[in-house]
């Protein structure tokens, strides 16, 4: 069994406002040095069997269709093995 | 005869039901659809109503965009169905690519509700044949995510082919319905895809069509009286 972790941002020419929000708000929890935040979406997929390279295809299928829209943003999508002593 | 506009309930729509009583009173025959079914039951034309389907999960539209009345809402409208995409509609066209571009929260970050000022910029239109080109309306406006965005490329084609057909009125006092709700570049509150038949817009003008309620205005009844028209003289 393996995580398949998709992750989804806002094109970077897209403003953000939730991510400035947060950004505003550091300097007033006495968190300095931080310029700019953007705020994105993760989406973790636990896939049964194997995953090779038709199923990481489909997930990619899927997060171009679905979980993100590629108009206005963009994703990744990445394997994390689950360790069997954490099972 | 006269003709048959479908309105289709998700569930979480709001407004289908002032939207089918809108169709009526222009004159034109509601005809109730409902999202999982693919049986668009021979309507003329379409509308996707406002509201908060799926709750807005994912991304306003993302969800409902993949439903079954959707597919044949899709292929249809690739064939020349008018299709017309209110607040919630419109955003569920542009997630399923029937009009370009896509809508995000407002940038304020709130809640919008209010009487809004547009200028019809396009005419020609199935769905906006009853106004003038230029002329000033006034309809209800409410949403979270009616920031509507497009790359550069994609503004600048819209604009060159004209196919803004409304834009909000920004020079006058907020309290009056003048200004950008939302952020929208462009002040882009709708658009229409290039062949005309597929339109769609943040205001709401199912909200404006009878003197007695609401704000007593009756901007929005062209809407309905224009695609009547174009269907009847087709």
């Amino acid at each position: 069994m393996a995580r398949v972790v998709v992750d989804v941002m806002l094109k970077p020419e897209i403003l953000d406002p939730q991510g400035q929000a947060v950004q505003r708000a550091l300097p007033r929890l006495g968190f300095d040095g931080v310029s700019d935040v953007r705020q994105g979406k993760r989406f973790e997929l636990e896939v049964d069997g194997p995953v090779d390279e038709a199923a990481l295809a489909r997930i990619h299928d899927l997060a171009e269709s679905f979980l993100a829209n590629t108009v206005i943003e963009d994703f990744t999508v990445k394997v994390e093995e689950v360790a069997e002593a954490a099972k | 005869m006269t003709a048959r506009i479908g309105v289709v309930t998700f569930p979480g729509s709001l407004d289908d039901q002032d939207t089918r009583r809108a169709i009526r009173l222009a004159g034109a025959e509601p005809v109730a659809l409902w999202h999982k079914d693919k049986d668009l039951k021979q309507v003329d034309a379409v509308v996707l109503p406002g509201g908060f389907s799926y709750g807005d999960y994912l991304r306003a539209g993302a969800i409902s965009r993949f439903s079954p009345v959707m597919e044949s809402v899709i292929a249809q409208a690739k064939a020349g169905l008018p299709v017309l995409g209110i607040c919630n509609g419109f955003q569920i066209l542009t997630e399923a690519h029937l009009l370009p571009g896509g809508m995000l929260g407002n940038d304020h970050l709130h809640f919008v509700c209010r009487d809004q000022r547009l200028r019809v910029e396009n005419a020609r239109t199935a769905w906006t044949g009853d106004y003038s080109e230029g002329q000033e309306i006034r309809v209800p406006l409410k949403n979270m995510d009616g920031r509507y965005v497009a790359d550069r490329y994609t503004l600048d084609e819209l604009e060159a082919e004209g196919r803004v057909a409304f834009r909000y009125l920004v020079d006058g006092d907020a309290a009056d319905g003048y200004g950008n709700p939302n952020g929208s570049l462009n002040d882009i509150a709708g658009i229409t895809n290039e062949a005309g038949n597929v339109v769609g817009l943040m205001p709401h003008p199912e909200h404006a069509v009878e003197p007695l309620v609401g704000s007593g205005r009756t901007d929005g009844l062209p809407f309905f009286t224009s695609i009547l028209k174009k269907l009847v003289t087709a």
